[in-house]
């Protein structure tokens, strides 16, 4: 059994484990870890964590490689049943014989993306179910960048927190480092994420690996993603064969949008304790600097949590409002979202079942997306979602954007933001004038966003564009840059 | 070396399942580095944290240490201080460390359950190491007991597990005084008799059971609780009770110191949409003879009528008013009748409500006291909930509105809470009602006290309680009283209920119970069970009462093909399943299946049925 794992995360290099004394391993040129024989898979996941990193030397990519330990007899016994006797709900092409079993362990290859919660969950899930080759990629820094959430929330003219930068940073990287033979590896991806952009960026990739030769399909080309989400006591998983069922842009109406306080709530008629957290975060800490001039708000140093709970209260006590207390501090500055530990492996198990029917066809997979909730009782609802015909991820047709030449570069960027088909984050825009690349705007490289926020004002006119003009739009929702058709009237027309 | 290495993931985990949801780098790396001083609490360095949080949590009654409140900060969101108080005081036994059962038992004390006990008289075998992640290689052969125990208790020290290495069919003949020291039950892959006589033993003493195996693609799970009651459900969706169509005189005296022709622009604008309904439902009830608008086309007018009060400029075009906006869009839930949900008056039916006696628990007593509140001081309502939603409004109105309800809420819970002090003393309870204590109202007898604070919880709650009662076991296995007309019915109108998997599932107890064995156990018998099974079928349809057409042969190919192997991926998903209905038992939140579910891992579905 081999489970790779690869971080990007630099700070993990600072850890080293107490316990690799016992078992260190060899790290080699290829940047492969060999661990001698004899051990059990699960030896991985521990090192998951505590591995010991050398500083990376231009090398973010760490392959684990656990040789296969020996067998002992019956280990296989309750999965061999399924997997080597033919049944009458199994998939067309199952062909009950011990070679699934093989193919299972030694050539099935499979990403998990996300080793949190749901993560954690899956990798004991499918080493159990026999998958040989897990590889891991831990999105912590997707899900940092998932703290772009919070700029959703905030109003246009806050400054970035750290986190955003962080996050900017490190999806740079992740462009860099994967590109798409990397994911060409494998058989299938999983996804255990409990961040949207991540989840989007993910699908987009494996949509952008997909092959039409005459506008036909290569089948060979489509690699099934499995996708679980939890929140509370309620989850989904779904299965998403890309260019064939419904993507995760198909259905991006299916994710609720974001709750949003007005800033005039916030700033001048506060009723809810959350005002007023909100006004301490939002208003009075960029004023304040309470921790020094560059000190963005670190949701995990309780004394920045203290500060904002402490004048909140004041804050709340002037309107009497009741109900600020330091939990809900916590919650409101970190958006946290509730999550147990059965909700995680009720949904994660369901992934791990469909990653095994698909891999073996043992049994016809979930067409498509399955909800769970058990706060009252326990419900289960399936259902086929369905392709959007001009979907943006997968759909082949073109897409175009309409306004009129006096619309402002603003207007753009807004629509991309709000409009419920799009939802980016924070689209760049650069276009071809006279056949120069030129970038029109671009928030996440902070020397870029200065030169180019005067364009924001500007009328697409006045920034050379015209009927028919191609723009490409970057975000952190995906991996490549998006192209856009502008059809634009003059005001006269309209 | 390998239980080792399994030990220290597990204690990976183990902390970092608490943590999983600070996806910050920080918080990552430095549950990371716990994982070496495990000894330690996670957060005991923390020094500014553990004084603010016992400071800020005084409030909430525990004195809980911080690092609990920040290890269990996801679920507390959940479930709340008082939610975590009963878990950490539960003591849970499980019966066969199977792979469904340890994984129960995972998500059990990763969010630090008091307590476990597990009975296994099975040593490990291989079989059990290929699915159970609580095993080891090295554990082939010892007890199934000890070694699931030792693995479980490393996901989380606050947690302490011990074992009995008996076959629990052997326990119940011998040592049946032992099941009654826990709070719950979990059985996994009992057979029919020990089952059935375990569950009779539990009855006895009110001790909730939850049946459970996982079988192939299939799982099972049966909640054997006599009188299961709920305060707290946690509704998703719920009516606001606000009272516009019966204003008790706060509201009115509240309302009637408006005045919208008498404001400034700025004041009517911020006028909560509450009163802007109340005032316009006032003139249309004096237009039209005291009625309130009933029909979809009286509903539109009033609305017509809001809109129309709406400020106009000086060119007469309508100003931007985002509180008149809100009042339109909230005419038709906010003027739903009050009333008694029907659950609830299905509850003031209930026959435990005739006998209300020394006994009874607190639940049953306060709803008496509610019950005689709706039909004396309430006028046919329940205690005024007392919040209203958010909406647009200046703080200072928003803030009074809040206090009207709220008032109202506490003179409602004051009446009901006099009435559970007289019914207290009908019933020779002599013991002073206010204690600033925290009780677990979900507890059997005997129970010390109700606080004012359980009266105001339960009079907030009073359109939200529940409470299960589950058939017994008994009652489900004798063709005498078995729901024969449910079953017939989910056989025969939907072609394919995934309730054939419960008799699948009967009948495959029966087949082991003549050959010591499941159908499709060995490979080179799966052809011959088929038959073998169907003949079982065929008899427990009869003894039913049910026609045998009514279950295709397919199910009892693909039953014989599962051979009774369990699948990690189903049990786990059994695992979380029940692992959450146990927590809602053990809190006495959230509402749990009654009483049998299905789940088809074939189609991703779930079915529950009362069986």
């Amino acid at each position: 059994m081999a489970i790779n794992i690869f971080f990007f995360f630099s700070s993990f290099t600072l850890l080293a484990s107490p316990h690799t004394h016992t078992h260190v391993p060899t790290i080699n040129d290829a940047g492969s870890v060999n661990f001698s024989a004899n051990q059990s898979h699960f030896y991985l996941f521990f090192y998951l964590p505590g591995f010991f990193f050398t500083p990376n030397k231009g090398k973010d990519l760490f392959i684990i490689d656990n040789k296969m330990d020996s067998e002992w007899s019956d280990r296989w016994s309750h999965l061999k049943k399924i997997l080597e006797r033919t049944g009458p709900f199994t998939h067309s092409d199952f062909e009950p014989s011990p070679e699934t079993f093989n193919f299972l362990q030694e050539s099935f290859r499979i990403l998990v993306v996300g080793a949190g919660g749901l993560g954690c969950e899956l990798l004991k899930d499918l080493a159990l179910l026999g998958v040989g080759n897990i590889d891991v990629i831990d999105m912590d820094i997707i899900d940092v960048s998932n703290l772009n959430r919070q700029f959703l929330f905030r109003p246009k003219d806050v400054g970035k927190s750290k986190a955003e930068v962080a996050a900017e940073f490190v999806n740079t990287r992740v462009l860099n480092y994967f590109d798409e033979s990397f994911y060409r590896q494998f058989h299938m991806v999983v996804c255990g994420l409990d961040s949207i952009v991540a989840r989007r960026w993910m699908n987009r990739m494996l949509v952008n690996l997909l092959n039409y030769e005459d506008g036909i399909l290569d089948q060979a080309s489509v690699i099934p993603m499995v996708d679980g989400g939890t929140e509370g006591f309620k989850g989904n998983a779904r299965v998403i064969t890309p260019g064939i069922t419904a993507c995760i842009e198909c259905t991006l109406d299916l994710y609720p949008p974001q709750i949003n306080f007005p800033l005039c709530t916030i700033a001048h008629t506060p009723r809810l304790p959350e005002h007023c957290i909100e006004y301490v975060r939002i208003l009075m800490w960029p004023k304040e600097h309470p921790f020094g001039e560059n000190v963005a708000i670190d949701g995990d140093d309780p004394s920045h949590i203290q500060w904002i709970y402490d004048k909140a209260i004041v804050r709340a006590n002037v309107y009497s409002i009741t109900g600020v207390t330091y939990r809900l501090t916590q919650g409101v500055v970190k958006r946290i979202i509730p999550a147990v530990a059965s909700t995680n492996a009720v949904i994660a198990a369901a992934c791990a079942t469909e990653v095994l029917k698909i891999a073996t066809s043992c049994c016809a997979p979930l067409n498509n997306y399955m909800n769970f909730s058990d706060t009252d009782g326990i419900y289960t609802y399936s259902f086929e979602a369905e392709r959007k015909e001009d979907c943006l991820a997968c759909s082949q047709i073109p897409q175009t954007l309409h306004f009129t030449e006096e619309n402002k570069l603003r207007d753009i960027i807004d629509y991309l933001i709000e409009s419920a088909s799009f939802q980016m984050k924070s689209p760049a825009i650069t276009t071809l004038i006279s056949g120069k690349s030129k970038t029109l705007y671009m928030k996440t490289v902070k020397s870029i966003e200065e030169k180019t926020r005067e364009n924001l004002k500007m009328s697409l006119k006045e920034l050379g564009l015209s009927d028919g003009s191609e723009i490409y739009v970057a975000d952190q929702t995906t991996p490549t840059s998006i192209t856009f058709k502008l059809s634009l009237t003059s005001q006269m027309e309209k | 070396m390998e239980l080792f290495l399994k030990i220290a993931f597990l204690r990976y985990i183990g902390i970092y399942l608490y943590n999983f949801f600070n996806s910050l780098s920080l918080s990552l790396s430095l549950s990371l580095s716990l994982i070496h001083t495990h000894k330690q609490h996670p957060f005991s360095e923390q020094t500014p944290r553990t004084n603010m949080e016992t400071s800020t949590n005084t409030s909430t009654g525990t004195s809980e240490v911080s690092d609990k409140s920040n290890r269990y900060d996801r679920q507390l969101r959940l479930w709340g201080d008082h939610g975590q108080v009963c878990l950490e005081a539960a003591k849970i036994c499980l019966i066969n460390a199977t792979a469904t059962g340890t994984e129960i038992l995972k998500n059990l004390v990763l969010p630090g359950i008091g307590s476990f006990t597990i009975v296994d008289g099975n040593k490990v075998t291989g079989a059990d190491v290929g699915n159970n992640f609580f095993l080891t290689k090295d554990s082939i052969g010892m007890s199934r007991a000890q070694i699931t125990t030792d693995l479980l208790m490393e996901l989380n020290e606050e947690v302490s597990g011990d074992f009995v290495e008996e076959l629990p069919e052997k326990l119940l003949e011998n040592n049946q005084e032992f099941f009654n020291r826990f709070n719950l039950i979990i059985a996994t892959n009992l057979q029919e008799k020990p089952l059935l006589q375990l569950a009779s033993l539990l009855e006895a003493s009110e001790i909730p059971l939850l049946i459970c195996r996982s079988y192939g693609f299939i799982g099972y799970a049966r909640l054997v609780v006599s009188d299961h009651t709920v305060i707290e459900s946690h509704p998703d969706n719920s009516h606001q009770d606000l009272r516009l169509d019966r204003p008790f005189p706060g509201l009115v005296e509240f309302c009637d110191s408006q005045n919208l022709e008498n404001m400034s622009k700025k004041e009517h604008s911020h006028t909560p949409w509450l009163v802007i309904i109340y005032k316009y439902l006032q003139k249309w009830k004096e237009e039209n003879g005291g009625e309130m608008p009933k029909t979809y086309k009286e509903k539109t007018l009033l609305k017509e009528m809001i809109k129309n009060g709406m400020l106009k400029n000086e060119n007469g075009i309508t100003e931007e008013e985002e509180n008149f906006e809100e009042a339109i869009r909230n005419v038709n839930t906010a003027l739903v009748k009050t009333s008694i949900p029907s659950e609830v008056k299905k509850l003031f039916e209930d026959p435990t409500l005739q006998d209300i006696n020394i006994d009874s628990k607190p639940f049953w007593i306060m709803l008496q006291a509610i019950k005689e509140f709706t039909e004396n001081e309430g006028n046919g309502a329940l205690p005024l909930r007392g919040t209203i939603p958010d909406m647009t409004a200046d703080s200072n109105r928003y803030i009074q509105l809040q206090n009207v309800y709220r008032d109202q809420a506490l003179k409602d819970a004051d009446v009901v809470l006099h009435r559970v002090q007289d019914l207290l003393q009908r019933i020779g309870k002599e013991e002073p009602i206010i204690t600033p204590k925290q009780v677990d109202l979900a507890r059997k007898p005997p129970y010390c006290s109700i606080t004012e604070q359980d009266v105001k919880l339960f009079c907030r709650n009073g359109s939200f309680l529940r409470v299960i009662h589950c058939r017994r076991l008994a009652e489900e296995y004798d063709p005498k009283t078995a729901k024969v007309q449910e079953l017939a019915m989910q056989l025969g109108d939907e072609e394919d209920s995934d309730i054939v998997f419960y008799i699948m599932l009967r009948a495959a107890d029966r087949f082991f119970e003549e050959y010591s064995r499941f159908p499709g156990w060995y490979n080179d018998q799966v052809e011959g069970d088929v038959y073998k099974l169907k003949t079982h079928v065929g008899k427990l349809l009869q003894e039913l009462s049910l026609t045998s057409t009514l279950i295709k042969d397919d199910y009892i190919h693909e039953m014989c093909r599962y051979g009774a192997s369990e699948l990690h991926s189903i049990a786990a998903f059994m695992g979380g399943m029940l692992a959450q209905e146990t927590i809602k038992i053990i809190t006495g939140q959230f509402v749990p299946f009654n009483n049998t579910l299905i789940y088809n891992g074939m189609k991703q579905s779930t079915i529950t049925v009362e069986l």
